[in-house]
């Protein structure tokens, strides 16, 4: 397989450079028991968690390839091509003061430090493989609110990371959770202890910055009865031409009444394959969220998941995907109800442009045991140009008559009457479109922080420049 | 007097359907021209082929504005030279909001510093001039409104806007009498030495209301008539049909 491909570069996609490389640590190239062991010794883990990422790396190698989604892009993966592991520095920094200047500079350069300072609790920022800073504020620390990368978790609170840690996402759920599992290294542990709400948003960033890197984070939050948080993460990655993965498995947990909010804004440049596997346990009244933004990347597929386990149980996907030129996005959604009264709403929102390729894959399952489930499933897709392409498999299995569902799909154009009036008022057919892609986006930007809100505004804004006609 | 607008000779077509033959109509800067007659004679698409709409092909002819040719233009560039149509029928754009649109659009053609100084100010006060509710603001682009929230919507947007050339198509189809007071008042107030107007309309009530300096009726794609507002009062008195057939006599 050709390493070199030539891409459709973005030119616009601001996130594109890269740092010189300068590691600690740095694995062979490819993935071999070998390389499991040695990431393993490298965090020094104890040994049930080398033995579960040795079997997770078994069934990796048994399972075969997803046989649905874009297999031609799938195809076109080469395993033995990647680095598994990169340790970027000796120590995690507590201060931006701490993390070595290039890599403080690009985490400067992606705003991460101005928005710590305007209106996060707590951050965490992973630079390859490792969370190379990390900070809370000290008045969630007194509440008992713990937030640390995983690898800490692990460390400093082992028999709860020993209890939940693949038990909504088992290694051999799919091929990818099994590699996760195998080689993960960095990522959030969230505890939020009972009765205790988190009101101002926690963030992990995750930063890619290395020529065919592997990022396998994970993630694991638990929100204990009556509390509350909002996790957000946020991605990006050199161009490059040949090819990086990012596979990460995030696992949520949330205890009876609890709320867990989960947003992603993900902007991968376009030789990122991204295949993620998100799913969350809601109990009884619990509430959980996706918000999943999705952009850029050359092949997502993600769909986050809700297992509602508990009566009363409430959980919403709200999705934006936006595919443009060589670039598929085969995102989704998929709700669980297993016990009574529980509700979902799935909002699912693709954008195709320049011929790339949106895919809406969804699946809402009532089992026989949850009476009076609702459930309230919307597509749209919007489609710029004749090239660009919109899939929808919904699907729905009812298995409980009480069950209220509601569906909708819709498959538009950007009209050409909306783009005249528009432009009748003295937009340019490039701004025209942007304000009609962030009209159709507008159900999930409202449920942004504002500055994340604007944040993403922009970025379609960068997206449709010269992407019209 | 300077002439605003020249319409030479413009054959326009939609698909493969001829709607203007060799059409030519010149306007002096200043004045307000109606232009009349029957559904399907026409008078839709000359505005929007004024505006630069995309879909119809012009096979021959050229429009002039303000000395500059526009025939080749983009909708959004003669825009910004200032024109304007106020749509019979404007196109809703869920999600974006009236105050993000108006925001835009005024900055689009006057410039950074008017969204700048005052800018909401101005806003609120033609709301108030046009019975708007502020809360008109926060939604979206003609998605949902009833006919005369739409006729509404145009008129601030005129106001804003405050092009040279103001073309009114239908402005008075679907309103009530109240509102249709309220934006023939707020429309006779813009009248001024510097700005023009043509008013589409089938109705002699309009004619009545603005006074225009001259009429023109079109027939199938042509320029029938041309008189003053006794023409108007004739044509009302007789109805296209018996109109058409004394002038073609």
């Amino acid at each position: 397989m050709s390493k070199l491909k030539v891409m459709d570069l973005r030119k616009d996609y601001k996130y594109g450079f890269h740092d010189p490389e300068d590691y600690v640590y740095k694995s062979e190239k490819g993935l071999s028991e070998d390389v499991v062991r040695q990431i393993s010794a490298q965090k020094d883990e104890p040994d049930w968690m080398l033995q579960q990422r040795l079997r997770a790396l078994k069934i990796f190698r048994e399972k075969p390839m997803p046989k649905w989604g874009n297999q031609d892009l799938l195809g076109q993966m080469d395993f033995d091509d990647i680095y598994y592991y990169i340790r970027p520095m000796e120590k995690q920094g507590k201060s931006w003061d701490e993390v070595p200047e290039n890599i403080k500079k690009t985490f400067d350069r992606l705003g991460i430090p101005e928005a710590e300072r305007k209106f996060l609790a707590g951050v965490t920022a992973q630079y390859e493989s490792e969370v190379v800073y990390h900070s809370m504020r000290e008045d969630l620390v007194e509440q008992g609110v713990i937030f640390l990368d995983m690898d800490s978790g692990l460390r400093e609170h082992e028999e709860m990371v020993k209890k939940y840690f693949g038990s909504v996402i088992p290694a051999r759920d799919n091929k990818f959770s099994a590699l996760n599992t195998a080689v993960w290294s960095g990522g959030s542990f969230i505890y939020i202890p009972k009765g205790v709400n988190v009101e101002i948003p926690l963030q992990a960033y995750f930063r890619i910055n290395a020529q065919n890197m592997g990022q396998f984070e994970r993630t694991l939050i638990i929100a204990d009865e009556g509390s509350s948080v909002h996790y957000i993460e946020g991605c990006t990655a050199p161009t490059y031409s040949s090819d990086s993965l990012h596979s990460a498995v995030v696992e949520l947990i949330a205890m009876p009444t609890a709320r867990i909010r989960y947003t992603t804004i993900q902007n991968w440049s376009n030789n990122v394959y991204n295949l993620v596997t998100k799913r969350a346990v809601a109990h009884a009244n619990a509430t959980v969220e996706w918000i999943d933004g999705n952009l850029g990347s050359k092949l997502t597929m993600k769909y986050p998941s809700i297992y509602l386990m508990g009566e009363g149980a409430h959980g919403e996907v709200l999705s934006i995907a936006m595919a443009g030129k060589g670039q598929h996005q085969d995102a989704g959604a998929k709700v669980i109800h297993s016990a009574p009264n529980t509700s979902s709403q799935i909002v699912s929102k693709s954008i195709s442009k320049q011929g790339g390729r949106g895919t809406y894959r969804g699946l809402v399952k009532v089992d026989p045991e949850a009476r009076d489930a609702r459930v309230n499933v919307k597509c749209d897709a919007l489609i710029i140009g004749d090239a660009s392409r919109s899939d929808t498999y919904p699907a729905m299995e009812i298995n409980n008559k009480t069950a209220k569902v509601e569906h909708e799909a819709t498959v538009s154009k950007v009209e050409a009457e909306q783009l005249f009036y528009l432009q009748s008022r003295g937009l340019t057919e490039d701004e025209a479109t942007t304000m009609i892609v962030n009209g159709f986006i507008a159900p999930f930007t409202k449920e942004l922080p504002m500055e994340y809100a604007v944040e993403l505004n922009r970025l379609i804004a960068l997206e449709m420049e010269g992407s019209v006609g | 007097m300077s002439e605003i607008l020249k319409i030479e000779n413009l054959t326009v077509s939609i698909d493969d359907k001829e709607i203007l033959k060799d059409f030519s109509l010149s306007i002096p800067k200043g004045q307000m021209h109606a232009l009349m007659g029957r559904n399907g004679s026409g008078k839709t698409t000359l505005s929007h082929v004024l505006m630069g709409h995309p879909a119809y092909e012009l096979t021959q002819g050229r429009i002039i504005f303000d000395g500059v040719d526009i025939t080749n233009m983009s909708a959004d560039e003669r825009a910004r030279l200032g024109l304007f149509v106020a749509f019979q029928y404007p196109a809703a754009v869920p999600g974006v909001t009236v105050a993000n649109f108006l925001r835009t659009s005024v900055k689009a053609i006057h410039g950074e510093e008017r969204v700048k100084k005052g800018f909401r100010a101005s806003v609120k006060e033609k709301l108030k001039l046009l019975g708007i509710d502020e809360s008109f603001m926060t939604r979206y682009i003609n998605d949902g409104f009833s006919g005369g929230e739409k006729k509404r919507m145009e008129v601030l947007q005129l106001l804003m806007l405050e092009p040279k050339l103001v073309i009114l198509d239908e402005i008075d189809s679907g309103l009530d009498i109240d509102t249709l007071k309220i934006l023939t008042e707020a429309i006779n107030a813009m009248k001024d030495p510097a700005r023009t107007f043509i008013l589409i309309t089938h109705y002699h009530k309009m004619i009545d209301v603005f006074q225009p300096d001259q009429v023109h009726v079109l027939h199938q794609g042509e320029l029938a008539a041309t008189g003053d507002l006794s023409m108007a009062q004739q044509l009302d008195d007789m109805g296209y049909e018996k109109f058409y057939a004394s002038i073609t006599a």
